[in-house]
């Protein structure tokens, strides 16, 4: 993998902001995207518009084809055995809601338990909060280590006769920690459960195989992956799809409408109310493709080298406090850290002002930050277009916060 | 954009040392958070005869947030409650940018430079928007 070579393939990583080159270290919460996405999304605007699905006219075949194309694409990207098996959504949040709503809450009763982690992304646990409000089920959490990892006898403690539901992130947004989702899938299917992966920070990032992992459900974004926002896909194993309900109703969805009642379109049709994300997912196709070429082993390789280097450099600056896995342990291609008492806010202002941009806040994880007994972190995220020098740059610029705040902060 | 425009030396002296910490027995008191970022404050007012008789604040967050609550209770505090909501107003003016009587804000003029930093508007102005809600609480009126 040529990185030079790969940082021309994203126009917008060819600015200066405030002056300095623009380091872009915020791709756990979008990615930016290739010249090829952008020319895929403007060709089929130019040439391909129409509604899918509908309609003879020759642009809405090709729209449809384009449409069901890229549905096929994401399929063999993440290893569906079929492409209707994936559902197109707005995101993983829409995912995680449609699972929740449509497949757990028809489902569970006051006897029964959902398995998540205090890691999670408030997408993948308020979902779960507002099921159990509403049909009486509680909510299990697998107990985080020290080093933010979970441990598999805690979670074969928790995921009993009683758990329907274990719902998990492949990959903290936060921690970076990378969670056994096989191990946790077989614990779950031993007792009947399913496991819903919230793959937001993984499908981009590493070989995700649905098959290895034994998922039943898989919800991620394309956003962070290459393609444009406002879509994303929901993987589901055949059976729960078939058996889940839709969560909204209305045009495109529907086999046969009467007045008082309806049937439904096959999966994944059936989820799909309303003119779909059609651009979105073309524009996702063309992601999956882009991906592809480099290759995810490559991309992973990548991720580990460049989050590996930013750990050395980074536990070389004093004062700097890294969260999560240790050093040298498996983790996804992240680094939240806190620099002393200086805020993450003010931080990533200083930052901003050399041209480095970083995440700070709460990563809507409000729980984990309770854990980690801090009001908020600022975290590095790196894609496969990020160099050992963007770290170098930030490592620079966290200097030049603490230099700043030197005097001023107690 | 230039950092010390924003960080004003005044703004690190009420970051460093916050006026009017320790909370009241006997006030108005309301929580705010910047739920984006995760700043708190507590706002507790204590007003007699329509003025504010004294002001005091707990929180956490950022150099801004912190450093705009501590000027906003020594701004507020002996003024009329109608004119603290006043001088609110004007503050939110400036911070969006808007030409401002600089008289009338007085040392809160530090804090102009946040207009050149629309990320951190909403650090600056959470102390202001407590205030706003413990003036309207029914406490107060």
């Amino acid at each position: 993998m040529d990185i030079s070579k790969i940082k021309e393939d994203f126009p917008i990583l060819n600015q200066e902001i405030n002056g300095h080159r623009l380091v872009y270290l915020d791709s756990a919460a979008t990615s930016q995207k290739p010249q090829s996405v952008i020319d895929v999304l403007k060709r089929y605007y130019e040439t391909d518009n129409a509604n899918v699905h509908r309609g003879v006219h020759t642009l809405g075949s090709r729209a449809t084809e384009a449409y069901e194309l890229a549905r096929e694409k994401v399929a063999r990207f993440i290893g569906a055995p079929d492409a209707a098996q994936v559902v197109f959504t707005r995101g993983t949040t829409e995912s995680l809601n449609m699972v929740a709503y449509g497949f757990a809450r028809p489902r569970l009763t006051a006897e029964d338990e959902i398995v998540l982690t205090p890691a999670e992304h408030h997408s993948n646990l308020i979902p779960w909060q507002q099921v159990a409000r509403v049909t009486g089920a509680k909510l299990k959490y697998i107990p985080l280590q020290e080093d933010g990892t979970i441990s598999l006898e805690d979670a074969k403690k928790l995921i009993g006769p009683a758990t329907k539901i274990v719902a998990i992130a492949h990959v903290s947004n936060v921690l970076g920690t990378i969670h056994p989702v096989r191990e946790l899938a077989d614990l779950a299917h031993e007792v009947g459960a399913v496991i819903v992966v919230d793959g937001a920070q993984s499908v981009p990032h590493m070989p995700v195989d649905v098959n290895d992992l034994d998922c039943d459900f898989l919800a991620f974004s394309g956003h962070k992956m290459c393609g444009p926002t406002g879509i994303g896909a929901l993987y589901g194993k055949r059976k729960w799809l078939d058996e889940m309900e839709p969560t909204y109703f209305g045009g495109e969805m529907i086999d046969v409408v009467e007045l008082y009642e309806a049937t439904w379109k096959e999966t994944p049709w059936k989820f799909e109310g309303g003119t779909p994300i059609i651009a979105g997912a073309v524009g996702l196709g063309a992601a999956v493709d882009y991906l592809e070429k480099i290759g995810m082993d490559a991309i992973r390789e990548h991720d580990r080298e460049i989050t590996g280097y930013a750990l050395k450099r980074l536990s070389e600056v004093e004062g700097l406090e890294i969260y999560g896995p240790a050093e040298g342990a498996e983790r996804g291609g992240l680094v939240t850290f806190n620099l002393g008492s200086i805020h993450p806010h003010d931080v990533s202002t200083v930052l901003d002002a050399e041209g480095v941009a970083i995440r700070a806040g709460h990563h809507c994880a409000q729980p984990l930050m309770r854990i980690l007994n801090v009001p908020a972190t600022a975290r590095a995220s790196f894609y496969l277009y990020n160099t050992k020098s963007d770290v170098d740059a930030l490592v620079d610029a966290l200097a030049s916060a603490k230099e700043f705040f030197q005097h001023a902060i107690v | 954009m230039q950092l010390s425009e924003l960080y004003r030396q005044v703004i690190m002296d009420h970051y460093q040392h916050p006026r009017n910490q320790g909370l009241l027995e006997d006030a108005v008191s309301v929580d705010l958070r910047n739920p984006s970022c995760g700043d708190e404050i507590t706002l507790q007012l204590q007003i007699e005869d329509g003025v504010v008789k004294d002001v005091r604040f707990k929180g956490s967050g950022c150099s801004i947030s912190m450093a705009s609550a501590s000027m906003m209770t020594e701004a507020v505090k002996g003024l009329k409650v109608e004119d603290a909501l006043k001088l609110g107003e004007s503050f939110r003016l400036m911070i969006r940018g808007q030409d401002v009587d600089s008289e009338e804000l007085g040392d809160l003029e530090a804090l102009q430079g946040v207009s050149q930093f629309p990320a951190r508007v909403k650090c600056a102005t959470l102390a202001w928007q407590a205030l706003d809600r413990a003036a309207h609480t029914d406490d107060v009126r």
